[in-house]
């Protein structure tokens, strides 16, 4: 295990130190709140010398990341960030990232999407991005913001994925709380993440190539979207042996979900983000009461670890699914769909149900999960059937 | 090496190479153009002052030159699109555009 430094910070601030530690050769953004920090943070390293970047101030998140697509595609390593709007003014340009299969990592500081306008958090922006083609990791604290960030440009990298990855924390919440962290010194997280080999790159003009080329009127279009859809799938494997790599020089844990008390939970909610850890509190207060309950938080989005899911509640009697984010007119939120589909060929039904939570920034208070893990109590005692999705706490 | 995609429409995915790159340089002119012309440039040889000036514009590089004039097989009918811009640009107006297959016999 490699040697750490322990600070006090906010999860923006590690966010840009592991960019530094990372050497991106080009960071191209443009600041949106609660993003702005990291690539504040990351110019004043460029600006002391600290890392031997570019760094383009750009007019707008579409020119963010249509840069990033440019300076990826000559063959540099390209790192960025943005969240909220600025997100999903790079839609059309993270499906182009994806289909170039350009191994850019952004950071994502979760925040909720206009109107009525918010700064604060939930997870709307990345899930309006869940099909652009992106590796989607998301981040419990400041800590898991830190290594999520070291480990997307290894799976990213990794010849067998070659795909972009977005590296999801909470706004405000993660990305503006002071929360204890452990640093890994430069030579470790350079040495782990290696140099970057770039395939196909512009600037190689020995070896000249086309980039956004035009197949379609019956080109392989449909052909190039199966070799990405084997990429992302590939990648699965890849980010848990990267994760398990960095696991050992940092001594934390790393999967794509993380179980606490599941082994003989009854009850359970599966989640995404900061708070899994009121949950994991009230859960662990409930089993002082006799209640089996547990958490499945889920680490990484995309690709989505069905069977992993699968795998650690299929033994419940009632599961609540939590999504911090809608999907209008949808039989439940993003996660929700994903878990149920999961559980699918299961051969006993887990009964599933759905709480929308935490919109805008909605205070996530402990209560709230108290009255979950009882709701799911009821279900699973059999005194109370599962019923419709419920805007947990919203008035 | 010269880039083999004679058996391209008979590849799986996984053999295109990676994010719809073209691992080769040049090789545009393998790609015929030309079946999307409508119209068709015609050349009048006693008025062309063999200025290149069309030459010069052809967004398509199909104007062929010889000994500082235009060649004899002047166009690359393989990759003119008939976008028109040589006719327009003429100064002297020796370049006509004409309606393709017009010497077909029944069309008008």
């Amino acid at each position: 295990m490699a040697e750490q430094k322990t600070v006090a910070t906010t999860g923006n601030l590690v966010v840009a130190e592991a960019f530094r530690q990372c050497k991106p050769d080009v960071v191209a953004a443009y600041p949106i709140t609660p993003q702005t920090t990291i690539v504040e943070e990351f110019a004043k390293f460029v600006a002391q010398g600290r890392v031997h970047a570019e760094y383009v101030t750009v007019e707008s998140e579409h020119s963010a990341m249509s840069a990033s697509i440019g300076a990826s595609a000559a063959g540099a390593r390209v790192m960025t960030a943005t969240a909220s709007q600025g997100l999903a003014l790079m839609w059309e340009e993270l499906h182009i990232a994806s289909g170039m299969r350009l191994p850019i990592v952004m950071a994502n500081a979760n925040r909720a999407l206009s109107a009525p306008i918010n700064i604060h958090c939930d997870h709307g922006d990345a899930m309006g991005a869940r099909d652009a083609g992106w590796v989607m990791l998301f981040a419990e604290t400041a800590q898991e913001a830190y290594d999520n960030t070291i480990i997307s440009v290894r799976v990213a990298e990794d010849p067998e994925v070659l795909l972009p990855t977005m590296t999801c924390l909470d706004g405000f919440i993660t990305t503006h709380s002071i929360d204890r962290i452990d640093l890994l010194d430069d030579e470790t997280v350079t040495g782990f993440v290696g140099e970057y080999e770039p395939v196909n790159a512009l600037l190689d003009t020995d070896n000249p190539v086309t980039h956004g080329s035009f197949a379609g009127l019956g080109g392989p279009y449909f052909e190039f979207k199966k070799s990405q859809r084997n990429a992302i799938d590939r990648s699965k494997t890849v980010i848990e042996r990267v994760g398990a790599e960095f696991s050992e020089i940092s001594g934390r844990p790393f999967g794509l979900v993380e179980t606490a008390m599941m082994d003989d939970a009854d009850v359970a909610i599966v989640i995404i983000g900061s708070s899994a850890g009121n949950a994991r509190h009230v859960a662990r207060e409930l089993r002082a009461e006799g209640m089996k309950a547990g958490v499945v938080k889920v680490r990484c989005f995309r690709p989505f670890p069905a069977a992993e899911v699968a795998a650690a509640i299929k033994g419940c009697k009632a599961v609540a699914v939590l999504d911090r984010s809608e999907s209008f007119g949808a039989e439940g939120g993003p996660l929700y769909l994903e878990v149920r589909s999961a559980l699918y060929d299961l051969e006993t039904r887990v009964p599933v149900v759905n709480y929308i939570y935490g919109l805008g920034g909605a205070d996530v208070r402990l209560e709230l999960m108290h009255q979950v893990y009882n709701d799911l109590s009821d279900i699973a005692s059999g005194s109370a059937l599962p019923g419709k999705m419920v805007y947990l706490g919203a008035r | 090496m010269k880039w083999d995609i004679s058996k391209i429409d008979s590849w799986k995915a996984e053999e295109f190479p990676l994010g719809a790159a073209i691992p080769e340089a040049g090789n545009s002119r393998d790609y015929r153009t030309g079946g999307w012309r409508s119209e068709r440039p015609t050349l009048d040889r006693d008025t062309c002052t063999a200025c290149l000036t069309c030459w010069i514009d052809c967004p398509d590089t199909s104007i062929r030159v010889a000994d500082e004039k235009l060649a004899e097989d002047w166009l690359d009918l393989d990759h003119c699109k008939g976008c028109g811009i040589c006719a327009n640009e003429c100064p002297v107006e020796a370049i006509t555009m004409v309606p393709e297959g017009c010497e077909l016999p029944g069309v008008k």
